[in-house]
C-alpha cells in the first residue's frame, strides 16, 4: 500500500454532511483515516507525505455519471490512458463509462474488458455501464443480470434512445429484480430523425435541419408512464429543455424512483453557438435556446436535476472538420467538468457545497457506488483545487504534447473560454495521480 | 461624410447574403444593368477578367446554374474549368477541406461552389486564398439566385421598396428562398410565405415575414409571385400526401393569380414542375411570367459578382 498522505491547512468540503471549514486529512492505506481542525502535521505517522493545501478547497473527487472513450474501436479518438488522465487533471476520481464502443459493452467479458484496462491505467476509477439491448440495436434485453454481476453500474444504450416502448417496459420490470438502474438518452427519435441542432429561428437561418425540443419530453413523460407500470429505477440523461425539467419535477414529487443529471455545455451554452457552422457545438442533446438554459440552472439548484454529467465524448479531427451536418456529435468534458461547473456558482448561481454534491455525492448514490465522501473511512478519492485561480481553455491546454497529457481529442466548446477554478491536486485511494504543473 | 478609398463592394467572398448592406446590393444590381445590354450584342466578350481561373466546383450537379456562371466568366474573358465532384468519391475519403486545399494549391482567382450542405461554401472559403462565390449551399443560400430576382424585378417594377413578395411552395428546404427573403427585406419589399405548414421552417417570422397557409389571402396584393420547386421526394407521402393535393392547394392557376395585383410578375428559379407548383399555362403567359428573364439576369447578375470580387485582383484602370 502506498505510504500515508497528510493534507493540512484545507477548505475541507464535504457536501453530504454539509462540512464547510478549515482542517486536515490524513490518509492510510488509502482510505481516510482521520479528518477535521484538529488534524496538523503533529499527528503525521513516521514516513507520511505531507501536503500543504494553502487554504485551498479539498472536496470529494468527483463522480462522472456519464463519459465515453475509443476503447475499444476508436483507439485514435481516446484510450483509456488519455481518458483517464483528462478525468484525474478535471479532479474526476470516478466515471461511469458509456458502453457505445465497437464492439459495445453488452456482454459480461466486455465489462471485464473495462474493468482490465483501467486496473492498468489506474488513474481514475471506471465504472462500466451496460447496453440495455444486445448490440444497442434497441430490440433484444441484453443479459443485463449477468452485466450486473461482472460489474456493471447501469445499463444505458448511449446516444440512442431505447425507442420501443415494449423493450424498455421489459428492461424496466427485469432489472428492478437486481435494483438495475436504467438510464435513458431521451429523444424520441423518428422526431430528431436527421436533426443536427435545436429546432428554431437559428436552425431555420442557417438552413440546419433541427431537433424540436419537444423530442425530449415526449420521451421523458412516456418513459415516466411505463416506471409506473413497470417499476424499476430510471435516470434520464443530460436534460436540455425547459419542458423537460418542469415534468421530471412533477414526476419526482409524485414520489417516482427517478433521477436525471444535465451537463456543463447545456448549463453555460446555448444553440447561438452553432452560429457560423461550428462543429463543436454539435452535441446530443442539441445546445437549446437561452430560456432552456435558465430552466435547467434552475431545475440543479432546486434538486430536481440530482447531478452533473461530462458527457465526454471525444471526437478526432476529421470528424469534426466537416460541412456542421456531416460532422459527428460529442463535445470533450472530463477535464473542463469542475471548472465549468464552478462558473454557476461565481455567478451567484448555486453555493458551493450545492455544486459539488451535484458532482460528487448524488452521482455516486445514483450509481450505487462508494464514492463522493469527505469522511473517515471513505476511500481518499480527493480533489484539491483552487477556486479562484483563472485559465484559458486552449487547445494547449487540453492537449500538451510533451507529455502526451489529457484527453487524445480536443473537441471542447468552451475554446478560448476563460474558467476561474482550477485543479491542484488529485488523489485516488490515496495516491497522487494528478499534480498540476507549476 | 468622409470619403474613403474603399471600393463600393470590398469583399472577398459572396457566401450570402446575410450581411450585405442595401448599398452593396445596389452596387451589385447597377453592375449587373451594364452586362444586360453587352449580353444582349453580338460582340459579348470582354477582357477584364484576362489571365484570372475560374473554376466551377458543383458537389451537386445543377446544369443551368453552372453554365451560367460558365457564360459569365467566359464573356468577362476568365479561363473557366468545371468540376462536378460527385458525392460518391467524396465517400472515397476525400474531405472538403482536403478538395479545397488541393484546389487552392493551383492557384485559381475565383472558386464557383456549389453543395448540398449548409455552410459546406463557408467552411470550405476558410481554407482558400482566392475569392469563393456560394452558388447553393444546402438550404442555406444562394445569393446570386437572389440577386437576379431582384434585378428582374427591379427592372420590370422600377424598385424593390414597398413591394409585396409572395414567396410560394417549399420554404422549409429552399435556399433560395432564404437568400431571397433577406435581400428582399434589406430593400425595403414586405414578403410573404406561402407554403402547407410541413414546409414552413420553424419559427419562419423571425426572418421577417409573414407566414400565410392559405394560397388566395397569400397572394392578396402581391406584386409578385415567386414560385419554388417541389423536389419529387417530397411529393409523395411525406410532407404532403400527393402531387394532385399540392397542386390543388399550392399549384398556382389563373384562377388563384387573381388574388394577386393585375399586374403581378410571376417568378420562378426553375427547373420547373409543371403541374406540380405551377401551371403550365401560366408559366407560358408572357405577360406574366418573367421566367425566361431570371435565366437572362443570371448571367449578367454572375458577371457582376466576378467583376466585383476580382477587382482586388486587377490593376487599377
Amino acid at each position: 500500500m502506498s505510504r500515508p498522505v497528510l493534507i493540512v491547512n484545507a477548505r475541507l468540503l464535504d457536501p453530504a454532511t454539509g462540512l464547510d471549514r478549515r482542517g486536515g486529512v490524513l490518509v492510510v492505506g488509502g482510505r481516510i483515516a482521520e479528518i477535521g481542525p484538529q488534524v496538523t502535521v503533529a499527528l503525521a505517522p513516521p514516513g507520511t507525505e505531507v501536503v500543504d493545501a494553502r487554504g485551498l478547497c479539498l472536496a470529494p473527487g468527483l463522480v462522472d455519471l456519464r463519459a465515453g472513450f475509443g476503447e475499444p474501436g476508436a483507439e485514435h479518438k481516446e484510450r483509456f490512458e488519455s481518458g483517464c488522465l483528462a478525468a484525474v487533471a478535471g479532479g474526476v476520481t470516478s466515471l461511469a463509462l458509456l458502453p457505445d464502443t465497437v464492439p459495445p459493452i453488452d456482454d459480461p467479458a466486455m465489462v471485464e474488458f473495462v474493468a482490465r484496462r483501467a486496473r492498468q491505467v489506474k488513474l481514475a476509477k471506471v465504472y462500466p455501464q451496460a447496453a440495455v439491448t444486445r448490440g444497442l440495436e434497441g430490440r433484444e434485453l441484453a443479459e443485463l443480470g449477468l452485466l450486473k454481476a461482472a460489474g456493471a453500474v447501469a445499463f444505458t444504450d448511449g446516444f440512442k434512445a431505447v425507442a420501443d416502448a415494449r423493450v424498455m417496459r421489459r428492461a424496466l420490470a427485469y432489472a428492478s429484480m437486481f435494483d438495475g438502474l436504467l438510464v435513458q438518452h431521451p429523444e424520441e427519435p423518428r422526431l430528431a430523425e436527421g436533426g443536427v441542432m435545436n429546432e428554431g429561428a437559428v436552425a431555420s437561418r442557417l438552413g440546419l435541419s433541427g431537433i424540436p425540443s419537444a423530442a425530449e419530453v415526449i420521451m421523458i413523460e412516456r418513459d415516466l408512464r411505463l416506471l409506473e407500470l413497470a417499476g424499476g429505477r430510471l435516470h434520464f440523461a443530460h436534460v436540455s429543455t425547459a419542458a423537460a425539467v418542469a415534468v421530471i419535477r412533477a414526476a419526482k414529487a409524485r414520489g417516482l424512483p427517478v433521477t436525471c443529471d444535465t451537463t456543463p455545455h447545456h448549463l453555460l451554452l446555448t444553440e447561438a453557438e452553432v452560429e457560423g457552422y461550428r462543429t463543436f457545438a454539435k452535441v446530443s442533446p442539441p445546445l437549446r435556446t437561452e430560456a432552456d438554459r435558465q430552466a435547467v440552472i434552475e431545475g440543479l439548484v432546486d434538486g430536481t436535476i440530482d447531478a452533473i454529467a461530462s458527457d465526454h465524448y471525444p471526437q478526432d479531427q476529421d470528424s469534426k472538420r466537416l460541412p456542421f451536418g456531416q460532422a459527428a456529435f460529442g463535445v470533450i468534458g472530463l477535464q473542463t467538468l469542475l471548472a465549468a461547473s464552478l462558473a454557476l456558482v461565481h455567478e451567484g448561481r448555486i453555493g458551493l457545497l450545492d455544486l459539488l454534491r451535484r458532482l460528487t455525492v448524488a452521482p455516486a448514490s445514483i450509481l450505487g457506488i462508494e464514492a463522493g465522501r469527505l469522511a473517515k473511512g471513505a476511500p481518499a478519492d480527493l480533489v484539491l483545487f483552487d477556486p479562484d485561480a483563472q485559465w484559458t481553455v486552449t487547445e494547449k491546454s487540453l492537449y500538451s504534447l510533451e507529455k502526451s497529457l489529457y484527453s487524445l481529442a480536443k473537441n471542447t466548446p468552451f475554446e478560448g473560454r476563460i474558467f476561474r477554478g482550477k485543479v491542484v491536486r488529485t488523489l485516488v485511494d490515496g495516491r497522487t495521480v494528478f499534480e498540476a504543473e507549476g | 461624410m468622409e470619403r474613403t478609398n474603399e471600393p463600393p463592394f470590398a469583399r472577398q467572398h459572396l457566401l450570402g447574403i446575410e450581411g450585405l448592406s442595401a448599398a452593396e446590393i445596389e452596387y451589385l444590381l447597377d453592375l449587373a444593368d451594364g452586362f444586360v445590354e453587352l449580353n444582349r450584342q453580338s460582340e459579348k466578350k470582354l477582357q477584364l477578367l484576362r489571365g484570372l481561373t475560374q473554376i466551377n466546383l458543383f458537389f451537386e450537379p445543377s446544369t443551368r446554374t453552372q453554365t451560367s456562371f460558365e457564360l459569365a466568366g467566359k464573356r468577362l474573358g476568365a479561363d473557366v474549368v468545371n468540376m462536378n465532384v460527385a458525392r460518391s468519391s467524396v465517400a472515397k475519403g476525400e474531405t472538403l477541406i482536403d478538395t479545397a486545399m488541393t484546389l487552392n494549391a493551383m492557384h485559381p482567382d475565383v472558386l464557383v461552389v456549389r453543395h448540398h450542405e449548409s455552410g459546406a461554401v463557408a467552411l470550405l472559403a476558410r481554407h482558400v486564398r482566392c475569392s469563393v462565390v456560394n452558388a447553393g449551399d444546402g438550404a442555406h443560400e444562394h445569393p446570386t439566385q437572389a440577386l437576379l430576382d431582384a434585378l428582374t424585378i427591379r427592372r420590370r417594377k422600377g424598385r424593390i421598396a414597398g413591394l409585396v413578395v409572395a414567396i410560394c411552395g417549399d420554404i422549409l428546404h429552399s435556399r433560395v428562398a432564404r437568400s431571397n427573403i433577406l435581400l428582399l427585406r434589406t430593400m425595403g419589399a414586405k414578403v410573404r410565405v406561402v407554403a402547407p405548414p410541413t414546409l414552413l421552417p420553424a419559427a419562419v417570422e423571425s426572418l421577417g415575414v409573414e407566414a400565410v397557409t392559405d394560397m388566395q389571402r397569400g397572394l392578396e396584393d402581391a406584386d409578385i409571385v415567386m414560385m419554388l420547386r417541389l423536389q419529387s421526394e417530397r411529393m409523395h407521402g411525406s410532407f404532403v400526401p400527393s402531387v394532385r393535393e399540392y397542386f390543388h392547394f399550392f399549384g398556382l392557376t389563373h384562377e388563384k393569380l387573381r388574388a394577386a395585383k393585375p399586374d403581378a410578375m410571376i417568378m420562378h428559379p426553375g427547373p420547373m414542375n409543371r403541374g406540380v407548383e405551377i401551371d403550365g399555362v401560366v408559366a407560358d403567359d408572357i405577360n406574366r411570367s418573367a421566367i425566361l428573364d431570371q435565366v437572362e439576369m443570371g448571367v449578367a447578375v454572375r458577371m457582376a459578382v466576378l467583376d466585383a470580387l476580382t477587382r482586388r485582383l486587377r490593376a487599377p484602370a
